[in-house]
């Protein structure tokens, strides 16, 4: 076979780099429908207890910190424009730039961890962790009509909370881990204009992470927020 | 890469030619083989090693059903026995048996490619695999399960003490497996085809292949994502599918359906794609209606996840919503039969041979025609109503199961063992245990049907007097079916000793890309990348007189 002798990077089972190139991305795509489909089966069962208990969701719900989320929101909007802008700096052959976007796209994932965790542990203070020790005496305040609510329905908004949020927590963490072995890797200088299809498909990969979130935000903290 | 493969009768080289099997053999170039042909045979033993102890699970099964009384072991173990059969058979068996195996061993070579697109990943699926298989046996080793396969809650939450979050990890690993075997075989049909190869000249197997791909990667998340909701609530004691908080156990149901009822056409369509090779090859004739077959295989993917429910009929959902449902899984009757009715077209005015992967094909056809008549009655809400949990529902699905997927199994297993080690099996054995497998099947699944009918219940380890002479029938089936599979597990191990040596790239004349090459093939398949200028199933091209049977005769 006629192997291109000066791009490394070509694996022996690929006819050229333009072959190699698309099955890594088709594969990152795919990959990424597992992922929506693995999100989807939470999502289905959200959406199936919100219909069942909805005063308990917004009861739920209203204990949530809308400022917190919301700052967690812009910070992942800005990582997303980040990893872009990342994704261009490879294409441009800029390596320390590139470096330099990628730990900043980490450094924004780790302050989304960290507000997660102050939130996260917040609930523990309220006793809003579902288990023995669960406990939840608000109403659902509708436009100032106090609602009482069922705890255990509440427990149940909490476990998609804990269940959803934790799920998402635990793919920004790979995400980082991933990112950061990239910016090892992209300062080493392994990347070129030719070849830099990992950044592109983590890239891909940390932008439905964050769809994700733009999805659970709204579900968990903004229902019957209209007062 | 010293010879070509393409001239079919040249007489060896006297230097052994250096294939995928005699290039390396320490263990650790087996472990970190990145060839998927290499993949293709640690699957191969590592699924073997499964089936048979998931059939030691059936044959305890068959064991204490001889007598009506629980006389061989108490009702909690007989629980856990049923439910590792189930367990092992289905995650551990069934769903990587073909794909796995045959797949990894055959799709790059069918469609002209040097490996997977991602063979490391590929690698990975291996050891998923093994992870996954060595935490259940763990779990099996350790006090089992008892909730049946299909971990039902709030029984799997609450009230069993045994190792549910073991087994549902065993699971999750081992769905990832599939997973990425299923990203990579889309990929690879995509991406890796040989010039000339376009989606209307693609081999069946390969659309069989890329639909039961298309399944692995849309249903097995859910079914991940469900067992970890099961597995976090408890631990956690979240209350996601418990009624005391609010929870529905039903909502388990469909989620976990939504899953499970496609992974029946994971397991089967594989098969189906095997036998559509047989028959051409057997009967020397382009498959009748080939765009109809292969467009099947993705009408049976894609239909198959609007059915699930039809699992759920008696347990509390709507009625409109069951007989949507009903009828939804009618239609999945629809290009089944298309795939049975071609393939008994194309054995009309064919010339067919009865080798031995051709009467597994036989078998195939007859008992999925069975298992799938059945599989319509069930369909039918009135009769389901009457049959569910009972024997019946166990008849239907092992005859899709065990007479389906298995038979498929073994035909292709026989058809490329030349292929993929240069060796023939005993032609006259081999026959033999094809027959053994057929009567030891029906004799201990047909009696199931009547036993269901007249109402014994699935998963009771008594049963009243009046089944008794069935229930002997069956186990005695069983005895004779485990023959059947025994026997070529000796026979094929010892056909790597003293087999009859195949020398020639194509001993069946067979048509497809896989047969242009040496057996077994070289490392990276093909010396040169082959062109393909021919529409699939050229038989009336390749000349009659080139037909052998090696081993045969």
């Amino acid at each position: 076979m006629e192997h291109e002798a000066h791009n490394p990077a070509l694996l022996h089972h690929f006819a050229d780099a333009q072959q190699q190139k698309n099955a890594a991305s088709l594969g990152m795509w795919l990959f990424l429908v597992t992922e929506i489909m693995f999100f989807g089966g939470m999502f289905c069962a959200y959406l199936v207890y919100r219909l069942a208990h909805f005063n308990a969701f917004a009861a739920g719900s209203q204990q949530l910190s809308i400022l917190l989320g919301a700052t967690n929101t812009a910070v992942l909007i800005i990582s997303s424009v980040t990893v872009v802008l990342a994704v261009k700096a490879a294409e441009a052959g800029k390596r320390k730039v590139l470096v330099g976007y990628l730990v900043v796209t980490v450094l924004l994932g780790m302050t989304f961890l960290v507000i997660k965790g102050f939130e996260y542990k917040e609930k523990f203070e309220k006793h809003h962790v579902p288990g023995p020790t669960f406990q939840f005496t608000d109403t659902f305040d509708d436009n100032g009509k106090q609602i009482p609510v069922n705890p255990k329905e509440a427990e149940l908004f909490f476990s998609l909370y804990f269940a959803m949020t934790g799920m998402h927590a635990l793919h920004m963490i790979i995400g980082c881990g991933l990112f950061s072995v990239l910016a090892v890797l992209a300062w080493k200088g392994h990347y070129t204009p030719s070849y830099f299809t990992p950044i592109e498909n983590a890239g891909l990969y940390w932008h439905l992470v964050d769809i994700i979130w733009i999805y659970l935000f709204p579900l968990l903290y903004l229902i019957s927020r209209h007062s | 890469m010293a010879t070509i493969g393409i001239p079919a009768n040249q007489a060896p080289v006297s230097t052994p030619k250096l294939n995928y099997l005699n290039n390396g053999h320490t263990l650790r170039s087996w472990l970190l083989t990145t060839d998927h042909k290499r993949i293709a045979i640690l699957y191969l033993i590592s699924v073997t090693f499964f089936f048979f102890i998931g059939g030691f699970f059936a044959m305890l099964i068959r064991l204490e059903l001889l007598t009506p009384q629980g006389d061989l072991m108490q009702a909690d173990t007989y629980n856990k026995v049923f439910t590792m059969h189930g367990m092992i058979m289905v995650f551990f068996f069934l769903i990587p048996v073909v794909p796995a195996v045959l797949g990894n061993f055959l799709v790059p070579l069918m469609i002209g490619a040097k490996d997977l697109a991602f063979p490391r990943i590929n690698l990975l699926s291996w050891y998923l695999y093994i992870i996954g298989g060595i935490l259940i046996s763990h779990v099996m080793l350790t006090g089992g399960v008892d909730t049946g396969w299909t971990f039902y809650t709030p029984f799997s939450t609450d009230y069993t003490n045994t190792k549910i979050v073991e087994a549902g990890l065993a699971v999750f690993i081992a769905g990832f497996s599939s997973i990425f075997t299923g990203l990579n075989f889309i990929v690879t049909i995509h991406r890796m085809r040989a010039p000339g190869l376009t989606w209307d000249r693609l081999p069946l197997f390969i659309w069989a292949n890329y639909a039961t791909s298309l399944i692995m990667i849309l249903g097995t998340p859910v079914v991940a994502i469900t067992i970890v909701l099961v597995a976090v609530e408890r631990t956690f004691h979240l209350g996601i599918f418990d009624p005391r908080l609010g929870g529905d156990p039903l909502l388990f149901q469909h989620l976990f359906w939504f899953y499970s009822h496609p992974a029946v056409y994971i397991m089967i369509l594989p098969s189906m794609g095997v036998v559509s090779e047989l028959i051409a090859c057997s009967a020397r004739k382009r498959i009748f209606g080939y765009k109809f077959v292969a467009l099947s295989s993705v009408a049976i993917a894609v239909f198959g996840f609007l059915v699930w429910a039809h699992h759920m009929f008696v347990a509390g959902i709507s009625l409109y919503a069951a007989m949507i449902f009903s009828f939804l899984s009618f239609s999945v009757g629809v290009p089944s039969a298309v795939k049975v009715f071609n393939w008994t077209a194309t054995l009309y005015k064919g010339s067919i041979s009865y080798a031995t992967p051709m009467l597994y094909a036989f078998g195939f056809i007859g008992l999925f025609t069975m298992g799938g008549l059945t599989g319509l009655m069930l369909a039918t809400i009135g009769i389901d109503v009457h049959v569910t949990d009972t024997y019946f529902v166990v008849a239907h699905f092992h005859y899709v199961m065990v007479g389906g997927v298995l038979m498929g199994y073994l035909g292709g297993l026989h058809f490329w063992w030349p292929k993929m080690t240069g060796r023939m099996y005993p032609e006259a054995w081999a026959k033999l245990s094809a027959l053994l497998v057929f009567v030891g099947f029906n004799l201990t699944f047909f009696p199931q049907f009547i036993l269901g009918y007249v109402g014994m219940p699935r998963r009771y380890w008594q049963y009243p007097p009046e089944f008794q002479t069935l229930n002997v029938m069956s186990t005695a089936g069983a005895s004779i079916l485990a023959a059947g599979y025994l026997l070529p597990m000796i026979y094929f191990v010892w056909s790597l000793r003293y087999g009859a040596i195949v020398t020639e790239p194509n001993p069946w004349a067979a048509a497809g890309l896989e047969w242009k090459t040496s057996s077994p093939p070289p490392t990276f398949n093909f010396d040169e990348t082959p062109v393909v200028t021919w529409e699939a199933y050229n038989y009336d091209e390749i000349p009659a007189w080139e037909r052998r049977h090696p081993g045969a005769k």
